[in-house]
């Protein structure tokens, strides 16, 4: 696990050049892509890909594109639910509309509608900044849900006001079984992270870090500030929207525009929070904690015979209290995230026989 | 032409209650920076905790201090537990622990006092009066009396007593107030106390309206286009912010819904908010701060 | 020496009815060393961020080797080839040396996102190109040894040596240094002052800077230009100055 984490974190170009480190990382690496891509849908269980595994590849994705946003770029959003809706309802309409589009283009195409979308809702950055340009996020968030339960032509007409994916298949492969789905999800998702990572370590990613650091400095250095963060919103916007694609499709199977309601915008951003800004991995360790603990207290209620007591909408607002709790515990004792916890431990780890 | 005064009256009074959350939010921000986002929850938690005394047999003139009192421990605990450990700390790190926040008090406020929708009444009936011809609810009269008054009290709180204007002091500068002596926690207690106190004001006259329940607390999500219009610092801001969002957002509910197929005032105000900062980016009654480097 | 590379032509600031800058005039030569000093609030800063575009000027034009700039905006004036550090350290705090250094060539890259996230087309010899250039400019102002470090924990005397390298890093035709020895001893005012002259002599930079010490910059600096509450009162050699009665009443005579 720490190959993974040492591999994917920005900045270490030093160490990743050296010699002997980089032959043991790789190898750790490939072998955990072996796991990921090979061991896990074989021994996997139609539950645990289903309930686990899926919604958190697919909202640790979003957290990325929300990272890039946020945790890069520096810029608050509270509306990423929407841009996911975006990507949902746009695959939707070009699986169904243009049936000769393959699933990764039309994914793709997917992606960029929700970019086009994120550039246009980035535009007030240029001119407002801070609390401002966080709170006028909630915008889109409203919008864009108004606009696509509305709006019955999104939806086909269909009287629920539901999508669901036409078909998941790819050059004849059919991927709706629970491993299909995860394949389809776990290669999307580990190709678009290898993408983020490129561009979080280049001049893109240097100069997102500037801006958020100090914006002043970065114009002075010779940062095109404007076309930057527009350019965060868009790549931001483009991961969010493959990721609601796969969320609608790959996990729900049926979907409407509340799915991607605000309550998903502020998970998404808690799995940035708890897994720690500017780090890729982290939005991994976020979505599962997000994803597991209300299974975690579901089994507690079930283990302890305590559905006597508790009743699900005491569970509801027990897990209300505990997000709640964690993030703020979070910000006070680790505001870097989970990430940056493991890879300290990780450190002490490699360190241990030397000193306890 | 008398519809239209109608809508816009209507428009008018919802918007002096976004103002009233809009206020609380303002006092937090101008005495410590802080983007409290947790003030819709505390409307919510407000008004649940008056309404289940009241429910327990505690008249109003009971009820109403008792929760006072919830309040004002409430904001003593938040300023020893959450604000105090992240002083110093970035603005955002500060936002998003008022996020956090607001997930615990909305979760605390239906764990320990229930799901259910309360009823409220105040005893104010909500029917139409006529003035100067035109149809206005007799609720919505006192609500934007007290509302009146409520701003009336805090502007004399804020400029006569000694209380004020260490407050005042703190947020025209920090670091000078402190060096005078004035402590920020003592500071922090009381602006979050008052800011309870308001949010039980709002969160009662809300809560006559339109039942004692979870939606309480989405009122934030009103204020927030309230805020940006009017400036996150500035109590007049709030108001005429409240105003203009109030009124437009009715009007727009009105005149354009129809055209869209449905109700615009989820997103309306928002959109109304960033179009006018694009011209004003600095707010209503903002002024743009010279960057020194 | 050949014209003036820099232009100030007057130009008058003012902040909420707050004269900052009035009516200044004065020009830098190709190749010099100008340094700019006055009393605090004197609105040395200020001329800084005028020339930068952080601030407009209310009235007057800034002249960039022979071409006036109508409208100056950080990044225009970071393309003339303008490189600028700031009074309080403006570093990107979370991030490493050598990103810092880097971000000053950005300007440069022309790859696309797209290019940057498949690593291909202009990219990669890109990359290579501004990691040499960056590697070359850390080792000329000796802080090899912190090119890892983050930033932010670095103690001051380091930190504004890496954002001297940042501004150097995409070879300026002219460097506005603000006050680059602040706050450091007179061993540290004097390494830092064979940089500023190795910069000067050996990468061909015309120079500006604001500096307190009297002394570093009589001894550094080819043309001085003295300012008082926005004006402009002494500009000339540095003896030149030294004798100015006028100087010597505004700035010297007092203590700050």
């Amino acid at each position: 696990m720490s190959a993974l984490v040492s591999s994917v974190q920005p900045a270490n170009l030093a160490r990743r050049e050296g010699a002997p480190l980089v032959s043991l990382n790789r190898i750790a690496f490939v072998l955990a892509l072996a796991a990921i891509y090979v061991v896990v849908p074989l021994i996997g269980n139609d539950y645990w890909l289903n309930s686990l595994v899926i919604p958190t590849v697919v909202m640790g994705l979003a957290g990325v594109g929300l990272n890039l946003l946020t945790g890069y770029a520096g810029l608050v959003s509270l509306g990423s639910a929407a841009f996911m809706s975006i990507g949902a309802f746009s695959a939707y309409n070009l699986l169904l509309r243009a049936p000769f589009l393959p699933l990764p283009l039309a994914l793709i195409v997917a992606g960029f509608v929700a970019a086009a979308a994120g550039v246009i809702f980035g535009l007030p950055s240029l001119r407002i900044k801070g609390f401002y340009l966080s709170a006028s996020t909630l915008g889109a968030q409203f919008f864009f849900e108004w606009l696509f339960t509305n709006f019955h032509w999104f939806s086909n007409n269909s009287m629920s006001l539901t999508i669901s994916a036409p078909r998941l298949e790819f050059s004849g492969y059919n991927l709706t079984s629970p491993a299909g789905r995860y394949l389809l999800v776990v290669v999307t998702t580990g190709l678009l992270v290898w993408l983020a990572r490129n561009i979080v370590n280049s001049r893109i990613g240097r100069d997102w870090m500037a801006i958020r650091d100090m914006d002043t400095a970065a114009a002075v250095a010779g940062i095109p500030i404007a076309s930057r963060k527009l350019l965060a919103y868009g790549v931001s916007s483009f991961f969010c929207g493959i990721a609601g694609a796969l969320w609608a499709f790959a996990y729900l199977g049926t979907a409407d525009a509340h799915a991607f309601d605000l309550d998903k915008s502020f998970q998404i951003l808690f799995i940035v929070i708890i897994g720690g800004s500017a780090s890729l991995f982290g939005n991994f360790l976020g979505a599962a904690f997000i994803v597991l603990t209300p299974i975690v207290l579901d089994l507690i209620v079930l283990w302890w015979n305590l559905t006597d007591y508790v009743d699900q909408g005491s569970l509801t607002n027990l897990l209300r209290i505990i997000f709640g709790l964690i993030i703020i515990l979070l910000l006070i004792k680790e505001p870097d995230g989970l990430s940056s916890l493991i890879g300290r431990l990780a450190r002490r780890l490699a360190a241990w026989p030397l000193r306890i | 032409m008398l519809f239209f005064l109608n809508v816009l009256t209507s428009g008018l009074l919802a918007g002096l209650m976004y103002a009233m959350v809009a206020i609380g939010f303002v006092l937090i921000y101008k005495a410590s920076g802080v983007f409290n986002f947790a003030q819709g929850s505390m409307v919510l938690f407000a008004a649940l905790t008056f309404v289940t005394l009241n429910e327990h047999g505690l008249p109003f003139w009971a009820a109403f201090p008792l929760t006072i009192v919830v309040m004002i421990a409430g904001a003593v605990l938040i300023e020893r537990l959450v604000l105090r450990p992240l002083v110093n700390r970035n603005p955002n790190t500060l936002f998003m622990a008022t996020l956090g926040l607001s997930f615990v008090i909305e979760g605390l406020a239906q764990l320990l006092l229930g799901t259910d929708v309360h009823q409220l009444d105040l005893g104010i009936d909500d029917i139409p009066v006529s003035v100067l011809g035109l149809q206005i609810s007799a609720f919505d009269l006192f609500a934007s009396a007290i509302a009146v008054a409520l701003v009336a009290v805090l502007a004399v709180l804020f400029s006569k007593t000694r209380m004020g204007i260490s407050l005042r002091a703190v947020a025209d500068d920090t670091l000078a107030a402190q060096s005078i002596g004035i402590r920020l926690p003592r500071i922090w207690r009381i602006v979050w106390s008052v800011s309870g106190f308001v949010a039980l004001v709002a969160g009662l006259l809300w809560g006559a309206r339109q039942g004692v329940q979870f939606s309480l607390s989405l009122v934030v999500l009103k204020a927030m286009p309230v805020l940006i219009i009017g400036g996150f610092s500035s109590i007049p801001g709030a108001i005429v912010g409240g105003l203009l969002v109030g009124a437009t957002e009715n009007l727009a509910d009105i005149y354009i819904g129809p055209l869209v197929q449905g109700s615009v005032s989820t997103w309306f105000a928002y959109i109304l908010a960033v179009g006018f900062l694009l011209i004003r980016p600095a707010g209503l009654f903002g002024e743009s701060a010279i960057e020194r480097v | 020496m050949s014209g003036a590379i820099l232009e100030v032509k007057d130009v008058s600031l003012s902040f909420k009815g707050i004269k900052a800058l009035a009516n200044l005039s004065f020009a830098v030569q190709q190749g010099e060393i100008c340094a700019l000093i006055g009393p605090n609030g004197a609105g040395k800063s200020s001329l800084l961020n005028v020339i930068n575009g952080v601030y407009r000027a209310n009235s007057g034009q800034i002249v960039f080797d022979g071409t006036p700039i109508d409208r100056p905006t950080p990044i225009g004036v970071a393309r003339l080839g303008v490189g600028r550090t700031f009074q309080n350290n403006a570093l990107f705090r979370r991030m490493s040396v050598l990103d810092n250094v880097l971000t000053g060539l950005t300007r440069l890259g022309h790859a696309s996102v797209i290019e940057v996230a498949f690593r291909v087309g202009r990219h990669p010899a890109e990359r290579r190109a501004f990691r040499e250039r960056a590697e070359d400019i850390i080792a000329f102002l000796e802080i090899e040894a912190y090119r890892d470090a983050v930033v932010g924990r670095l103690p001051y005397g380091l930190q504004k040596r890496v954002e001297l390298a940042r501004a150097l890093v995409a070879s300026p035709k002219l460097l506005l240094l603000d006050e680059p020895m602040a706050g450091m001893n007179s061993d540290e005012k004097t390494e830092l002052s064979r940089f500023i002259q190795d910069v000067n002599q050996e990468l061909g930079a015309t120079i500006v800077l604001i500096e307190h010490d009297v002394g570093v910059v009589m001894g550094l600096s080819h043309h001085v230009v003295v300012l008082d509450y926005g004006r402009k009162v002494g500009d000339g050699s540095p003896d030149e100055v030294r004798r100015n009665p006028d100087v010597i009443a505004a700035y010297l005579g007092t203590k700050h």
